[in-house]
């Protein structure tokens, strides 16, 4: 009974982790190219969930079948959530380049608010059902009280994206222009990388992981409002910066850590001081690894 | 520029725009009721009006452009308009004067309504000037300065619940466990830097906020703590807007102490230290500037107008729960700091007033409030990154004898 | 940046002078509460209720010769705007407020409303200490508060389900977690049940799992949920999923037709207390199809609550003849029954509703139905 309480809270956590760490994928990739905590991260994770919903719906009044509408609605938000990221990017962060990092920050927070009540004015205040883009799948229904077919979903999508994204920043050229932008962005514009369009492609990319996981997190829960992109996204920064920020696996590994923290603590102790216990956590990594579990750790240069 | 191109690219905005907003704008689903809503006439009006704007921002950004430019072909930058009040001596002393009696006969001139509201943007001169030592001088980036606040807050709260202390005693109470948390939170994060400081001092702000809704026997949890009572005067009975006044000339009072007091810190030995450990802490270190000390006396001298301020709040709200003190409280102030201009104290107040008083007159928006709110936020910094009064960093030129007698 | 600051200054100056502009002679009736932000939806409909029951009784000629007028004003839910909020409806010469919504904000602006003698009646606020602790005696609602609602839950899981394990949860919200300390309390007082678990959920977390696992462990029959429906939804949806037959029991804030199509098939068999049912009512059904025709949709949250507190206001500045003496507009609220969708009400000397009542529902078929 315990193992297998155990086990339950473990793959509880794995799943919540994954959730964290499809959204603290983008926070991780455009901070470490340049180094802006976006807060309206989340903000293009909820507009990739609410385009999913509107696709999706008006596909099924439509009379398309289930695997098209969860394929269209999916496309449709990872490209309408691409070119959120992408506009943003010229409109708040550009214009910023060289300008104090804090104004930056202050740039993003203003692009958050406005996008949060664009949705709620546009769209509405209320929590919208999303439907269950993931079917339940009849012959996993023996195992389905362990881990359903949505989690499985959502866990495999983290896992892939994560080696996809590992792959791209190795070995593509696009990832080796991203790694010297985030070195050093004028030496980088010297060797002739063009700094603006790797900035851009980072933002459309870590958009893209964003609304993936919109449409897959919003499927598993359920109901979307305009402000979830918020709470998910302090959450997934929480994550990245635990994990290392602008390191990939680490904003992976910050995810799960963070996801098995708060339900290891829910499941032995109480759930009352669950983030407590989980900003307490992040302290005390953060003591002991100033710069995050897989972050380098620089060293200070004069 | 011909205008032919420009008229092709503003062409470009819009149908980019229009392709960008057609599925939150145009279309409404509501899934409750299942019904599809189309909405067209939205999308012709985000066609014209990005049209429109388009040719404005460019305009705007290609005006900035060249004033960059200008400043690097020498000039140096501008000072500005309130940068050079300051330095005439003959406008500064008498504009000074007009503005403290404007402040001493406001109250009397206009609604309840006012007073309050200027008696928050008061508050909150405070609360930004408090942050301002730790981000805009210190360099140190805190995203839970509002744990402090609730710190000062539930001091006056509880000590008059349990104790009946009164205003006056728990004030210096609240600023000394402010400055107490202030070190509380600094010991952890001494070796922490940039970012990783921000998310640590989020989350001391989230921490200090679950507790007081979580443990009920201390704080009444999420229920909060009602009547508290407002500021008094040795027993004299007040009307509704005496006390509004009343409260309104011991915020001001505060206020203006703490400009000064924060005045005179920034040219303190301790404020240089600041600014040396902002620039550069291991020249600072050096030097030997004490990293740890003057790091803590940062953290804890921020904290003290915070629990100052929050005390305020308690008795001027008369009611006080933890749902205050959220992290988006911390992020207001935050605004106050940058929008007003990092290290500048005119700036912060001038912040401050424009992001207090800013919402409340656009409540004539309504519901388009923070939406409007949200895009005065980036516009101020893509045309003004360093905040409304750029601090002007100082600077001393060495004059050799031959320099001299140029 | 100059320019900004030039017209924030106009802006400025000229709501100071639309502040002290000219008093019309009409009643004037304030609304205060959250019409935007996160909570907004509980808000909003209480402005529509208004609007429709002061155009009907403006249709009919106003009250007492005069035309009532709206003042509508934003506070978030948020106690220190909310002090504001107040000053500046008492500033507009407003002498009755329909309001607030969250029981934080009205506590902050009772603390105005009260020096300056102005009546107050909240749709929603739903703390007992606002009623039951007399330091609020202008202030009325027409909502049960939430002892008397987590009296119900306690009730009917003891005595018609015969429960005796069960589990009290709550969001750590103002109202969830007043409600839950309520029904744990009862439940420890009564010798039939345990408290197998007592927890506090993370609001908008993105799973519940490790909760919903923690429930299963306890052993429990019955889950007793203090808090709002989009939590609800979550745990009951995670709770079916891992195959859970657990009853759940909520309040209010779950009575809710979203929570329904959210939770979808999962929603079977919840049991939710919420108001006595009048959809048989002939005035409920008239304001809802007013609704209808002026908003075309469906009313919101605490619509009908608001629109008997603005009816009951209303008639009380008839009965006493004016908004100028507070306190014939308190005996008028006791003494005067008023039709509303709610039924006849009126109010007792705390300024509770009377005849106001709770009702518990079970999810039946994809619709709330009320058990006798």
């Amino acid at each position: 009974m315990d193992l297998q309480y155990f086990a339950e809270l473990f793959l509880g956590g794995l799943t919540r982790g994954s959730i964290y760490a499809l959204i603290a994928l983008g926070y991780t990739m455009v901070y470490g190219i340049i180094e802006l905590i976006n807060f309206a991260h989340g903000e293009i994770y909820m507009i990739g969930a609410f385009t999913g919903l509107i696709v999706a719906t008006v596909l099924t009044f439509a009379g398309f079948p289930t695997l098209a509408v969860l394929v269209l609605a999916s496309v449709a938000a990872v490209v309408y959530s691409s070119c959120y990221g992408f506009t943003m990017e010229k409109i708040a962060y550009k214009p910023l380049r060289g300008a104090p990092r804090l104004s930056v920050l202050i740039s993003a927070i203003g692009m958050s608010l406005f996008l949060q009540n664009y949705v709620l004015l546009a769209q509405t205040s209320d929590f919208l059902p999303f439907p269950s883009l993931v079917p339940d799948l009849a012959f996993w229904e023996p195992y389905a009280h362990i881990i359903s077919s949505q989690e499985i979903v959502i866990i495999s999508v983290t896992a892939t994206v994560m080696v996809l994204l590992n792959l791209l920043i190795k070995f593509t050229r696009m990832g080796k222009a991203m790694r010297a932008t985030s070195q050093d962005r004028e030496m980088a514009m010297l060797t002739g990388v063009d700094v603006n369009r790797v900035i851009s492609v980072t933002f459309v990319i870590g958009s893209a992981t964003a609304a993936l996981g919109a449409v897959l997190i919003a499927s598993h829960i359920g109901q979307i409002n305009f402000y979830i992109g918020f709470i998910a996204g302090i959450k997934a920064f929480v994550a990245a910066v635990l994990g290392g920020i602008g390191s990939v696996p680490g904003a992976v590994v910050g995810a799960l850590v963070l996801g098995w923290t708060e339900s290891f603590f829910t499941g032995y102790i109480s759930s009352d001081y669950e983030d407590v216990f989980a900003f307490i956590f992040l302290v005390v990594i953060l003591i002991f690894k100033p710069s995050g579990i897989l972050g380098r750790s620089e060293t200070q240069k004069v | 520029m011909t205008p032919l191109i420009e008229i092709r690219k503003s062409v470009l905005v819009s149908i980019w725009f229009m392709f960008l907003t057609f599925p939150i704008m145009v279309i409404r689903v509501n899934t409750v009721e299942n019904v599809v809503e189309w909405r067209w006439h939205n999308m012709i009006a985000i066609g014209a009006g990005s049209f429109l704007l388009s040719f404005v921002w460019r305009y705007m950004i290609r005006r900035k452009e060249q004033g960059i430019r200008r400043q690097r072909e020498g000039a140096g930058p501008r000072l500005s308009i309130f940068q050079r009040i300051g330095q005439e001596r003959r406008i500064f002393l008498p504009a000074l004067t007009l503005l403290a009696v404007a402040v001493v006969v406001f109250p009397f001139l206009v609604s309840m309504y006012q007073v309050n509201i200027m008696t928050t943007a008061f508050m909150y001169i405070m609360l930004g000037l408090g942050l301002n030592i730790v981000v805009g001088v210190a360099g140190l980036l805190d995203l839970g300065y509002v744990a402090f606040y609730a710190v000062g807050a539930y001091t006056y709260a509880l000590l008059n619940h349990h104790f009946g202390l009164n205003f006056w005693v728990c004030l210096p109470i609240g600023a000394a466990l402010g400055a107490g948390f202030g070190i509380l939170l600094g010991f952890p994060v001494l070796r922490l830097r940039g970012d990783y400081l921000a998310i640590v001092t989020l989350g001391f702000g989230e921490i200090i906020r679950l507790v007081l809704e979580n443990w009920n026997e201390f704080s009444f949890g999420p229920s909060g703590i009602s009547n508290i009572p407002r500021p008094g005067l040795f027993g004299v009975a007040f009307s509704l807007e005496a006390h509004a006044r009343y409260i309104y000339f011991i915020v001001v009072a505060l206020a203006v102490f703490t400009i000064f007091m924060v005045n005179r810190l920034q040219n303190s030995r301790i404020g240089r230290a600041w600014l040396a450990l902002r620039e550069d802490e291991i020249a600072c270190q050096a030097m030997g500037v004490d990293k740890t000390r003057t790091k803590l006396t940062a953290f804890a001298l921020g904290a003290t107008w915070a629990g100052l301020a929050g005390v305020i709040f308690a008795a001027k709200t008369t009611f006080i729960n933890p749902a205050s003190f959220t992290i988006w409280e911390s992020i207001n102030i935050l605004c106050i700091v940058v929008l007003g201009g990092m290290g500048s104290i005119t700036g912060v107040v001038l912040g401050a007033l424009v992001l207090v008083l800013l919402p409340e007159y656009l409540r004539a928006f309504a519901e388009y409030r923070i939406l409007t709110f949200g895009v005065v936020l980036v516009l101020m910094m893509v045309f003004r990154p360093g905040g409304i009064v750029s601090n002007v960093r100082r600077t001393y030129q060495f004059e050799g004898p031959d320099s001299g007698d140029k | 940046m100059k320019r900004f600051v030039c017209l924030t200054a106009v802006v400025a100056l000229a709501a100071v002078f639309a502040g002290t502009g000219i008093a019309a002679d009409t009643i004037k009736l304030g609304v205060g509460g959250a019409h935007s932000g996160d909570l907004a939806s509980y808000g909003l409909p209480t402005v529509k209720a208004a609007e429709l029951v002061v155009k009907d009784i403006n249709a009919k000629g106003g009250i007492l010769g005069k035309q009532v007028e709206l003042v509508v004003e934003d506070d978030v839910c948020k106690p220190e705007v909310a002090t504001n909020t107040a000053t500046k409806l008492v500033d507009q010469g407003v002498r009755i407020v329909l309001g607030h919504i969250c029981s934080g904000a009205t506590k902050a602006a009772l603390s105005i409303y009260n020096k300056a003698n102005v009546i107050a009646m909240s749709p929603s606020a739903t703390n007992p200490e606002l009623t039951q602790s007399g330091e609020y005696p202008y202030f009325f609602r027409t909502i049960a508060s939430d002892d008397a609602q987590a009296r119900l839950e306690v009730d009917f899981a003891l005595d018609t389900l015969k429960l005796t394990k069960i589990a009290v949860l709550h969001d750590k919200g103002d109202y969830g977690k007043g409600l839950a300390e309520f029904a744990k309390k009862f439940l420890e007082a009564d010798k039939r049940a345990r408290v197998v678990l007592y927890e506090g959920i993370t609001p908008g977390a993105v799973d519940y799992s490790a909760v919903v696992q923690k429930i299963k462990r306890s052993g429990a029959e019955a889950v007793i949920f203090g808090g709002y429906h989009p939590e609800a939804s979550k745990i009951v949806t995670q709770m079916r999923k891992k195959r859970m037959d657990t009853v759940f029991i909520s309040d209010d804030g779950v009575k809710d037709d979203t929570f329904i199509k959210v939770a979808g098939e999962y929603a079977e068999g919840v049991y939710a207390t919420g108001p006595r049912d009048v959809s048989k009512n002939p005035l409920a059904i008239a304001a809802n199809k007013a609704h209808q025709d002026a908003y075309g949709a469906e009313p919101g949250a605490f619509f009908l609550n608001a629109y008997a507190a603005a009816q009951a206001l209303l008639n009380a500045v008839e009965k006493a003849g004016g908004t100028d003496d507070h306190n014939a507009l308190v005996k008028a609220l006791r003494t005067h029954l008023v039709d509303t969708p709610l039924g006849q009400i009126k109010f007792d000397e705390r300024g509770d509703a009377i005849g106001v009542g709770f009702s518990v529902y079970q999810v039946k078929k994809g619709a709330y139905v009320e058990i006798q």
